[in-house]
C-alpha cells in the first residue's frame, strides 16, 4: 500500500511472511509423511495470502485462503487419508543421490537466474505511476477493480473457465468411479 | 517491494522444482506443482501493483486451472492406486515394455 519509503512495520511483516513461507516450503519438500507435508504447504499458502494483502490484493488473498488452503488442500488431504499413505513402506520416497545431485544443479541454476534478474532493471515504460493500483482499490473497494476487467475484457476467458471446470468435474467423476462391468 | 516479491516467488518456485525432482510419491510431486503455481501467482500479484490490476485477474484464472488440475489429477492417482496399490512413481512404469 505505501509507496516509496516503506514504513518499518510494513517491511518487517513482508519479510516475516516471506521467510516463513520459504521455510514452510522447505519443510514441506523434506517431510517424509504426506500429511505433515500437506500441512506445511497449507502454512505456505497462508503466508502467501498475507503477502497478497501487503501487495494490495485483498480479494485474491481471500480467494487464496478459500480455494487453495481451503478446497484444494482439503482434497489432497482427503486423498492421502483415503489411500492410507502413512505406512512405512510408502514413507521413504526420496530418490537416489544421482537425482538429488541433478535437482541441486537445477536449483542452483534457477537461483542464479533469480539473482541475475533481480540485479537487472525492470522496464519502466509501461509502469503505472506509484500508488495507482492502491488508490484504485481505496476508492472502489477490493472487488470492483477486479470484477470490471474480469467481466468485460476477459469475458471470453471467464466463460471458457466455466467449460474447463465442467470438463474437470466430468473427468474426475469418470476417472474416480469404480469399474463394475470390466473387472 | 517488487524485487523482494520476485525473490520470494523465485525461491518458492525453485523449492517446487527440486521437490518434483527428488520425491517419488505422486501426491507430494503434485503438491510441489501446486507450490510452483503459487509462486507464479505471487509474481502476478507483485507485477499487478506496477502494471495494473490485470495481473490479479490472471491469478484468478490460474487458481481455477489449479483447482481443475487437482480434481482430475487426484482422480487419476486414485485410479492408478486401485491398479497398483502404490503411488510410488518408481513402481508405476506402465509405458515400459
Amino acid at each position: 500500500m505505501p509507496q516509496g519509503n516503506y514504513p518499518l512495520f510494513y517491511t518487517f511483516h513482508f519479510y516475516l511472511f516471506g521467510i516463513v513461507s520459504v521455510v514452510s516450503a522447505l519443510l514441506f519438500v523434506t517431510r517424509k509423511s504426506p500429511v505433515a507435508a500437506a500441512l506445511w504447504l497449507v502454512n505456505t499458502m497462508f503466508c502467501l495470502s498475507a503477502l497478497y494483502v501487503l501487495l494490495d490484493a485483498q480479494f485474491i488473498a481471500a480467494i487464496q485462503v478459500l480455494v487453495y488452503a481451503g478446497a484444494i488442500m482439503v482434497v489432497f488431504l482427503f486423498v492421502i487419508m483415503l489411500l492410507n499413505l502413512g505406512h512405512p513402506s510408502e514413507l521413504a520416497d526420496a530418490r537416489g543421490s544421482g537425482w538429488k545431485l541433478a535437482a541441486s544443479a537445477v536449483g542452483v541454476v534457477l537461483l542464479a537466474e533469480v539473482f541475475a534478474l533481480t540485479r537487472a532493471r525492470a522496464p519502466q515504460t509501461f509502469a503505472l505511476p506509484p500508488g495507482y493500483v492502491g488508490r484504485d482499490f481505496a476508492q472502489q473497494g477490493a472487488i470492483a477493480p477486479i470484477a470490471g476487467p474480469l467481466f468485460t475484457d476477459y469475458l471470453l476467458a471467464f466463460e471458457l473457465t466455466s467449460i474447463l471446470l465442467l470438463v474437470a468435474i466430468v473427468g474426475a467423476v469418470v476417472l474416480g468411479r469404480r469399474r463394475v462391468d470390466a473387472g | 517491494m517488487l524485487a523482494e516479491s520476485l525473490f520470494f516467488s523465485a525461491v518458492l518456485f525453485t523449492i517446487g522444482v527440486v521437490g518434483v525432482l527428488t520425491r517419488r510419491n505422486a501426491i507430494i510431486i503434485f503438491m510441489c506443482v501446486e507450490l510452483m503455481l503459487n509462486a507464479v501467482n505471487l509474481t502476478f500479484v507483485a507485477f499487478a501493483q506496477v502494471h495494473g490490476v490485470a495481473g490479479q485477474v490472471f491469478v484468478f484464472f490460474v487458481m481455477t486451472v489449479a483447482a481443475a488440475e487437482a480434481a482430475v489429477g487426484l482422480a487419476i492417482i486414485i485410479a492408478i492406486f486401485r491398479h497398483r496399490q502404490t503411488v510410488n512413481l518408481q513402481q508405476i512404469n506402465l509405458l515400459k515394455g
